[in-house]
């Protein structure tokens, strides 16, 4: 075991050209910088995980990211049905490559750790301060590292199944992979750069489909949200007005859309609205009204949507919003009747600005929420009447619903892949923006 | 007196307008009310309806059965998709609160290199949507021989839930005073004793939102639940009833009725209990940063 020591101070040149030499040695090989700075354990150690590397993972870690550059060259070959030759894997190559390109990452990482502490130590040195024995440094290093043994469960869940999954999805986009010709085993994927992005804009097929489903899209996440929005305000202002009794009770009744299991609701409601043997056409013929398509016509299935949304949305916003009108200074109400103030008037001026500022962070990450509401869309019309205009889509498919058919059902990864890019993009949008926003609004307070 | 008698006949007005508003307001609310309660009473009465199909459904049935329930346990799956439900839930609610609670204390209590990086790594993971990456998942999880398997779904799930989870229990941890865990440190408490004997027992609120949104979460699942699990004994509730009423005959509707009451039952009444905590977890998402 080494002792802490203390180096004396030495020239200013010595210095400089001792840390350049402990600096250098590390860059050579991990370790040696170390083991110049006389932390011989530490050093040993050191050196014995780059040569591990070295020995053990060098040719996989090559392997992998060859096969990540190139997606295989080997076809697989069949000779009368049979497979004589497997041929390579694209995809199992890409998700292979992406593995070992992260375990580079790390041991690049390590590498440069490594190369900065030989340069801290001999810092340390030069000061004049005792330098940590090998003991020393790992209680030291328990100290320090706390944190990021707490974070390594975390990291590495994290690391597999989200960044993983997501840079794959991200480099799909610059491949073909895509049915019917380039699914593995059987083909070959290559690389195809910004092709299915602009075949995505330029391609008729694609392109109607995508301007089609963008603008459903968005009119939905606009009506979804305000629906949901000012129906909750709506009965949250009823119910707060100072003589209405059993306040509870209705708030219980009205909670209920939103604790129900949103699935089995939408299910229900599916029955619900059936053309043919649903409830709801059976009692419109009692007043002599004509069997609605609701589900089959495409306009009639964004009505009951909207409609099912707003049942099951409205129940956040009203309990939300309760709570944001109780904790309204009466006063500022009374002062504003004895101003002449109109009911209207006091509920524009003062009521719905504090709500609004209340909710407004919320508003908008629903809306963010309503642009991927996958569950509502897929249960209640499975994105459907079919639309003969549309690729893969249906009329009433959103972005994520379409994506969920291209990948699933259809196996057109790529562009399902490249729209997933777009779909970021825009929610990354409204999240920076909210997040800037939140900012403002705490700085806001904060003045008052 | 010209103006006392005029305040009277004013008041007068507006206590009859006053009434007249209270009974639109009254009308209103028990007309929505009616509109929020069918739905539910029609598949409670549907799940007890003689007959199979929706159209042999009546409001007013000539006498209820409770037959449906008894095929649910007999003939369908059902007894073996709750409980795979509720072990699937139960995992993840454990593994996603752990993982979480850990990784937010790391986040608020230490200063260590990478922290900032990633925490804005965390911020853009929630923006990403979740399925983007449903190709690579499921490649992962076949090469780990994971696919149709309940520990492959619990995995993903957890690993989901860290980038927003984490973020909100963080955000809550730093409103929490440092005092006690100063005091706690001179007297020579660990960060591990910190950790479970302070910072634990004042966030119970934050625990109990992270817990049972856990918890629902594969409830209410679809997409991920029929991305990974594949044969009949392993289902969860939703893909079961789904395909329930989704196949072309959709001749089982009092039987799917009769599941969705089972299911709704436990969740609504886990939620009106703590549909505070609820509440507050959602603003503080909101406010995060």
């Amino acid at each position: 075991m080494e002792s802490p020591m203390t180096i004396h101070p030495a020239s200013r040149e010595q210095r400089s050209m001792k840390t350049i030499v402990s600096v250098a040695l590390s860059v050579i090989f991990m370790g040696l910088g170390q083991l110049y700075n006389r932390q011989i354990v530490k050093g040993l150690m050191l050196a014995l995980i780059e040569a591990y590397v070295l020995i053990f993972w060098s040719k996989p870690i090559m392997n992998g990211i060859w096969g990540l550059v190139t997606l295989g060259e080997q076809v697989q070959i069949r000779q009368r049905g049979r497979i004589v030759e497997q041929g390579d894997h694209s995809i199992f190559m890409m998700v292979e490559g992406i593995i070992y390109l992260l375990a580079l990452l790390v041991i690049i990482c390590f590498y440069i750790f490594n190369i900065g502490d030989a340069y801290k130590v001999r810092k340390r040195m030069e000061e004049g301060i005792s330098v940590r024995s090998a003991r020393q440094s790992v209680k030291y290093a328990w100290e320090k590292g706390y944190a990021y043994f707490l974070l390594t469960p975390a990291i590495v869940f994290t690391l597999f199944l989200t960044i993983l999954p997501l840079l794959f999805g991200v480099l799909i986009a610059f491949t073909n992979y895509s049915g019917p010709n380039y699914l593995p085993p059987k083909h070959l994927v290559d690389w195809v750069g910004f092709k299915t992005f602009s075949n995505l804009f330029n391609l008729r097929a694609w392109s109607h489909t995508f301007y089609g489903v963008v603008g459903w899209t968005l009119l939905w996440a606009v009506l979804a949200t305000v629906t949901t929005y000012f129906t909750g305000l709506f009965y949250a202002l009823m119910i707060n007005v100072k003589r209405i009794r059993f306040k509870r009770f209705w708030r219980t009744v009205y909670i209920l859309p939103w604790a129900i299991p949103a699935f089995v609701t939408i299910l229900i409601f599916r029955n619900f609205f059936n053309a043919q043997f649903g409830p709801l056409n059976e009692y419109l013929s009692l007043f002599g009204i004509a069997a609605i398509p609701w589900l089959s016509d495409p306009f009639w299935a964004k009505a009951s949507l909207v409609f099912v949304n707003t049942w099951l949305g409205f129940p956040f916003w009203m309990a939300l919003m309760s709570g944001v009108l109780t904790s309204i200074d009466k006063d500022m109400y009374e002062a504003a009747e004895v101003d002449g103030a109109s009911p209207w008037q006091r509920f524009r001026t003062i009521t719905f600005p504090l709500v609004l500022f209340a909710t407004a962070p919320l508003l908008i990450m629903s809306f963010a929420g309503n642009l991927n509401n996958f569950n509502i869309i897929y249960l209640f019309t499975e994105g459907g009447p079919v639309n003969i205009d549309y690729s893969y889509a249906g009329s009433t498919d959103i972005l994520i619903s379409w994506i969920f058919k291209l990948t699933l059902q259809q196996n057109q990864f790529n562009t399902a892949s490249v729209i997933s890019i777009l779909i970021f993009i825009i929610i990354a949008i409204f999240s920076i923006w909210n997040f800037r926003q939140t900012r403002a609004f705490k700085e806001e307070e904060m003045i008052q | 007196m010209k103006t006392i008698s005029g305040n009277h006949k004013v008041s007068i007005r507006q206590s009859w307008r006053e009434n007249v508003l209270l009974t639109v307001i009254y009308m209103i609310l028990a007309g929505t009310a009616i509109v929020v309660l069918y739905p539910v009473v029609w598949v409670i009465l549907g799940s007890m309806n003689p007959g199979d199909t929706i159209s042999s459904t009546t409001y007013l049935p000539e006498r209820l059965t409770l037959s449906h329930y008894v095929s649910l346990f007999e003939e369908k799956d059902y007894l073996i998709w709750y409980k795979n439900t509720l072990f699937i839930a139960f995992m993840n609610m454990i593994i996603s609160t752990v993982l979480v609670v850990t990784a937010a204390y790391a986040f608020s209590r230490f200063r260590f290199p990478g922290r900032k990086q990633g925490l804005m790594v965390m911020l853009v993971l929630q923006m990403f949507p979740s399925f983007m990456g449903m190709i690579a998942i499921y490649i992962l999880l076949l090469q780990m021989n994971l696919l149709d398997n309940h520990w492959g779904l619990i995995l993903v799930y957890a690993g989901g839930s860290i980038p927003f989870g984490a973020w909100l229990v963080k955000g809550y941890f730093d409103g929490l005073p440092r005092s006690l865990e100063e005091a706690a440190k001179i007297d020579g408490a660990s960060h591990t004793s910190i950790f479970f004997r302070i910072m634990i027992p004042l966030s119970v609120p934050m625990l109990t939102f992270i817990a049972v949104s856990n918890f629902i979460g594969p409830w209410m699942d679809f997409i991920f639940a029929r991305l990974v699990l594949r044969s009949n004994d392993n289902k969860t509730l939703a893909v079961g009833l789904f395909e329930m009423v989704t196949g072309r005959a959709n001749n089982e509707f009092t039987t799917f009725a009769a599941g969705a009451v089972l299911v709704a039952i436990p969740i609504t009444i886990l939620f009106l209990f703590l549909q505070k905590y609820i509440i507050e977890g959602l603003k503080a998402g909101a406010n995060k940063g």
